[in-house]
């Protein structure tokens, strides 16, 4: 091994180190009991007791003052609420106008597409602070169908211009040659145009699930504990259940355990949902 | 000859006239409702827009009076606000530019397939996953004055009352390391297939001509890269300029008002002194800069685009 590919191997494992570490370290912490997580110096062997998540399972959390109620699971059910819901309302909506845009070119088509886009870019305070007033006045205030609404913000620029690019890949001819075969436009659209940008819907989805699951800042805005997701929860978790640390890496864990996994599904699309279509994988 | 006629014979017809008319209208019929969606968001804004010429404080409804550009004056000459524009701007130049350095060292670094750097590409997509909030909450654990182990690994370093961002000299040290944590990993991926996307021949030509490895990188990778690095650069920065989640989560924009960026300085003025039409000024001065930055965005992104539908 000369000097030059020394040098390759230790930068590779600092970059590993970096950004694998943190999520190492919280996870065995989850598995941790306070007075393992306490001990100085710190150390990775320890009895893993898996007492941090039957706490948070079923809502009883011990501490030194007693044991109290904090209903994490139900900020995990939100999440999934929220998270699903919107990435399907926005699969409806999203998918017909992704459609529009890539195969005809209409008046006010580019200009809406660049409209949706540019929600993309703008300071959710900036909308949400308007939306507080309006939500509260007509009773979408602290409601799962409120924050779907708002967190299209997030999922329909990402279905839009993904699915798109699918779209303007998919041949035309194609399509025409199975409606000059007697089909209406509706039944090829489903049978042929749908099917063929499979894989840009199914990669939208998955990365417009993440990209909602991650969101923070709508639902601390927009709702209170009964509807808020884990990311908000899990803020509200740390100042309530104070020194309990074990307890908190495990409620980490959870709240990050969903998106992870689908990550792993989403890997192949990820470059060009990044980029908005822009790029490639 | 009128379609029912053809119909008459043809139990299937080719409804040619029907579908011209059809062909006006169906791009908007289809798109109508992701449209409709939006407009519901788009009013909102323009309110937003209104309030910040309001004095407008929900503690004071009486007082509520149009006063023009009154919140843009004294938010221009209030101290505060040029500190949360020093500080918004450190933030964003301190974190994008970070993160494309990193991010292209990486991205070079696994350039070539081996299974060490397949794994590795594979492995930092995870922080990139994370809520950024949830990861602000992790490195707050692990900087924990009492046990966290990146307290215990400095000061074994020698840092022994290392405060993280619990004091003002290192509070914007801490957020800017946990958002290099997150969104390093976004610049490489993207570099990384760009880098995977060009040509070889240029490089392989280099290589057969013994050109200094220096030239090749200036003169041959940077520029023919450029594109992607520049679209990396500004979608971050788009991002960046805006940051609230990982700030709110760790400090609040405390220590004092050591990180009261954009969005934490009218998130405290709406929510704290539920003055409504400053805390709209706030934003309206920050989604016109954000508003600008999207414009060159979008040009870069839109090229991009371009050449890889082009290329499919």
């Amino acid at each position: 091994m000369n000097g030059k590919s020394v040098l390759r191997a230790v930068a590779l494992t600092l970059i590993g180190l970096f950004f694998l570490f943190p999520l190492f370290w919280v996870v065995l912490m989850s598995f941790m009991t306070n007075a393992d997580i306490l001990r100085n110096p710190p150390s990775p062997f320890f009895s893993p007791t898996f007492h941090n998540y039957v706490a948070l399972v079923s809502g009883q959390l011990v501490t030194t003052v007693g044991t109290q109620k904090i209903d994490y699971m139900l900020n995990l059910f939100n999440s999934t609420v929220l998270s699903a819901f919107s990435v399907i309302l926005s699969l409806i909506l999203g998918v017909p106008a992704a459609y529009a845009f890539a195969r005809y070119k209409f008046r006010l088509g580019e200009d809406m597409a660049f409209t949706l886009l540019s929600f993309r870019f703008a300071p959710p305070l900036l909308v949400l602070l308007p939306l507080l007033l309006y939500f509260q006045s007509i009773g979408l205030y602290d409601t799962y169908i409120g924050l779907i609404w708002v967190y299209q913000l997030i999922t329909l620029p990402l279905v839009l211009w993904i699915v798109r690019g699918y779209f303007e890949d998919v041949s035309e001819d194609i399509e025409l040659a199975y409606r000059l075969d007697g089909h209406s436009w509706l039944s090829t659209f489903f049978r042929i145009s749908i099917p063929l940008a499979r894989p840009g819907i199914a990669a939208a989805a998955l990365l417009s699930f993440i990209f909602a699951w991650n969101n923070f800042i709508f639902a601390l805005i927009l709702g209170s504990s009964s509807v808020q997701p884990v990311t908000v929860g899990a803020l509200a978790f740390v100042t309530a259940s104070g020194i309990e640390y074990g307890q908190i890496a495990a409620a980490l864990v959870f709240s990050i355990v969903p998106t992870l996994v689908l990550a792993m599904f989403t890997q192949r699309y990820l470059v060009e949902g990044l980029s908005l279509g822009a790029i490639k994988g | 000859m009128s379609t029912s006629g053809v119909a008459g014979v043809n139990a299937r017809p080719v409804p040619r006239r029907h579908g011209a008319r059809m062909a006006g209208v169906l791009p908007y019929l289809l798109s109508m409702p992701a449209l409709l969606a939006c407009v519901g968001i788009l009013i909102p804004f323009i309110n937003a827009v209104y309030y910040s010429l309001q004095r407008y404080n929900l503690a004071f409804p009486t007082t509520r009076k149009f006063i023009w550009f009154g919140n843009y004056v004294s938010l221009l000459s209030d101290a505060g606000f040029w500190h949360t524009i020093l500080v918004s701007m450190t933030y964003t130049i301190l974190t994008v530019g970070l993160e494309l350095l990193l991010g292209l060292g990486i991205a070079m670094l696994l350039w070539r397939r081996t299974l060490v750097t397949n794994l590795l590409s594979v492995a930092l997509i995870l922080p990139l996953m994370v809520a950024p909030a949830i990861a602000s909450l992790m490195w707050k654990l692990m900087t924990n004055a009492n046990f966290g182990i990146l307290s215990y690994f400095v000061s074994l370093l020698g840092f022994h009352d290392f405060k993280w961002a619990s004091a003002p000299q290192t509070a914007m040290f801490t957020v800017v390391l946990v958002d290099m944590w997150v969104y390093t990993p976004f610049i490489t991926i993207l570099l990384l297939a760009g880098l995977r996307g060009l040509p070889r021949q240029p490089f392989e030509a280099a290589e057969l001509d013994g050109v200094p490895a220096t030239f090749v990188f200036f003169r041959i990778m940077l520029p023919m890269l450029f594109p992607y690095i520049l679209t990396a650069g500004l979608f971050r920065m788009l991002d960046s300029i805006q940051q609230f989640d990982i700030i709110y989560a760790m400090t609040q924009g405390g220590p004092g008002d050591t990180l009261m960026v954009f969005q934490i300085q009218a998130y405290t003025q709406a929510f704290i002194f539920t003055n409504i039409g400053r805390a709209s000024a706030i934003l309206v001065i920050l989604w016109a800069i954000t508003y600008a930055l999207s414009n060159v965005f979008v040009k870069n992104w839109l090229r991009l685009r371009e050449r890889a539908r082009g290329r499919a």
